[in-house]
């Protein structure tokens, strides 16, 4: 199961600051597990939204974001709503907003932060690879993480090093800031890359140790003898 | 403490309008430093400011700093590159404080080759910061601050410049390019030094688009010295960034005299770009005495 916990609601409303229209995704997978998610969580959310004067075109929860083929299969009822919308906040770990982003070409902004795989990567089956950072910024980077597809991490831009497209460590990896930088246009947001993200904070990285617990720590845990 | 706050020797010859030359000093594998002493005497009457290499290429070498210090103790005006691969942000703060207590001015933040591309592969790549967090860390410094927000005793103050690569090959690359570079100068970049340029039309077409963008920080153009053309297939290979056109390699595999050809082609590359830039920055690799008859061709 992987493991989130909630974004503060003042960093959403900065993420949100310049746009009206928002459709609300969630997951049905793990974060209902973890407290994150489900269908109570998305109206109360719709709700502090509207109340802050947002209009929220829809609401869908998808079980589970991290694929790409359920997406696509289940999201075609609310496309006219998705459409519609600026924005989708996406209540997932980083693989479900990574591969959400991916299919819906829109700006996905993660509600959440993730905090660990506690052994079993929801059904997760794609290239998507979240760093459980716990501070997600992945609606500034186009829906492709910055950590684990640049091998220097970097958040601001590419390095010189890159030669067609490709990184400087591996002739055969793509450049990560050359993925970031063509899902971005295909948002028609490139104006995001212009906003200087300040150092990641590493305080985060480090669950508490009981969150680290796998899924079976009960079983785990048991003494036999 | 020496004062690090009068403006460097360099930074002054910008500030002028004079077309500045920067020259490179890539310390050695060892403890030994007769060498960089006498590349620093070949460049002492050429050189306005010297580059110093922070583990060039992922290398293991004598350090940037202290090579800078020596720099600064022959009378010469050392240019602190720092890279962020090898150092968490504890350690580049750190870093930067020695500098400016050593009386060193002039600081260059890159992000730094990817270990792997060096003689250690098996290092664990830092990259705690990128370049433009490190000229924000620079700028908090300045300001008296560490980025934890604790305050420090005394300010330091630098001259900052940053890289950028005029020859970046794709569309993304290249606005990227464009788009780090605004970052790095709203971050407190003052000057720029770029990637080795090989073709004047590239460097050229880079500098119509910078003006078109307003951006008005001096750019020293980056300038490689070709010894040989098994050097240019080599950089084309392995260094990340850097390429070498084909009439070049031609040119240096058609010559037995590879010293004055190598002089031939950077005096021409200078020719070229000089009315439209700031400066030079020429690395020697080794070839530094070959610098003052470069220089001469200009100066």
């Amino acid at each position: 199961m992987v493991l989130t916990e909630f974004k503060p609601v003042e960093e959403l409303l900065i993420k949100l600051k310049d746009e009206k229209k928002i459709f609300i995704l969630g997951c049905g997978g793990c974060t209902e597990g973890a407290n994150t998610g489900g269908k109570a969580v998305l109206a109360s959310t719709k709700e502090k939204l509207e109340n802050e004067g947002k209009i929220v075109t829809g609401v869908m929860e998808i079980d589970f974001l991290c694929q790409k083929a359920l997406i696509r299969a289940r999201i075609k009822p609310v496309l006219d709503e998705i459409k519609n919308a600026e924005s989708i906040l996406v209540f997932s770990c980083g693989i479900g907003v990574q591969s959400t982003s991916a299919v819906l070409v829109k700006v996905c902004h993660p509600a959440l932060n993730t905090i660990t795989f506690g052994g079993i990567t929801g059904t997760w089956q794609g290239t998507e690879r979240c760093d459980t950072c716990g501070d997600c910024i992945l609606d500034y980077t186009g829906g492709i993480c910055p950590y684990t597809a640049c091998p220097k991490k970097l958040e601001n831009g590419a390095c010189a090093g890159q030669s067609n497209g490709k990184c400087e460590t591996d002739p055969e990896r793509d450049c990560g800031w050359e993925l970031i930088y063509k899902s971005l246009k295909k948002m028609n947001k490139l104006d995001i890359l212009n906003k200087f993200i300040p150092p990641r904070d590493y305080s985060k990285i480090l669950p508490s140790p009981a969150l680290g617990k796998t899924r079976l720590w009960a079983l785990d845990e048991e003494e036999i003898i | 403490m020496k004062n690090q706050t009068e403006k460097s020797n360099f930074e002054k010859i910008l500030e002028e309008g004079k077309f500045a030359v920067t020259c490179e000093i890539g310390p050695p594998k060892g403890a030994e430093i007769e060498e960089i002493r006498a590349a620093a005497e070949e460049l002492r009457n050429v050189a306005d400011g010297i580059n110093v290499t922070d583990l060039q290429s992922s290398v293991m070498r004598l350090g940037s700093l202290t090579t800078c210090h020596l720099l600064k103790d022959w009378g010469l005006d050392p240019i602190f590159q720092v890279t962020c691969r090898d150092r968490n942000r504890l350690a580049l703060q750190s870093d930067l404080l020695s500098a400016c207590v050593m009386g060193i001015r002039n600081v260059l933040a890159l992000t730094g080759d990817y270990t792997t591309t060096g003689d250690h592969p098996q290092a664990e790549p830092v990259f705690d910061l990128d370049s433009v967090q490190l000229l924000w860390a620079i700028k908090n410094l300045e300001e008296g601050k560490d980025l934890a927000g604790n305050e420090l005793t005394q300010k330091p103050s630098f001259f900052k410049g940053a890289v950028v690569n005029p020859g970046a090959d794709t569309e993304a690359a290249f606005e990227l390019q464009i788009i780090k570079m605004k970052k790095k100068i709203d971050q407190g970049a003052q000057f720029f030094q770029t990637q080795a340029i090989f073709d004047a039309e590239v460097f050229k077409k880079f500098l119509e688009r910078v003006r078109k963008e307003n951006i008005n920080v001096p750019i020293l153009a980056g300038i490689i010295l070709l010894k040989s053309e098994k050097m240019a297939n080599y950089m084309n290979k392995f260094v990340p960034g850097v390429f070498v056109p084909e009439p070049l390699v031609k040119k240096m595999e058609g010559t037995q005299d590879k010293v004055s050809m190598c002089i031939e082609i950077a005096s021409g590359l200078i020719e070229e770009v000089r009315p439209y830039c700031a400066g030079v920055h020429i690395q020697a690799l080794g070839w530094e005495k070959h610098i003052p008859a470069i220089v001469k061709n200009f100066r």
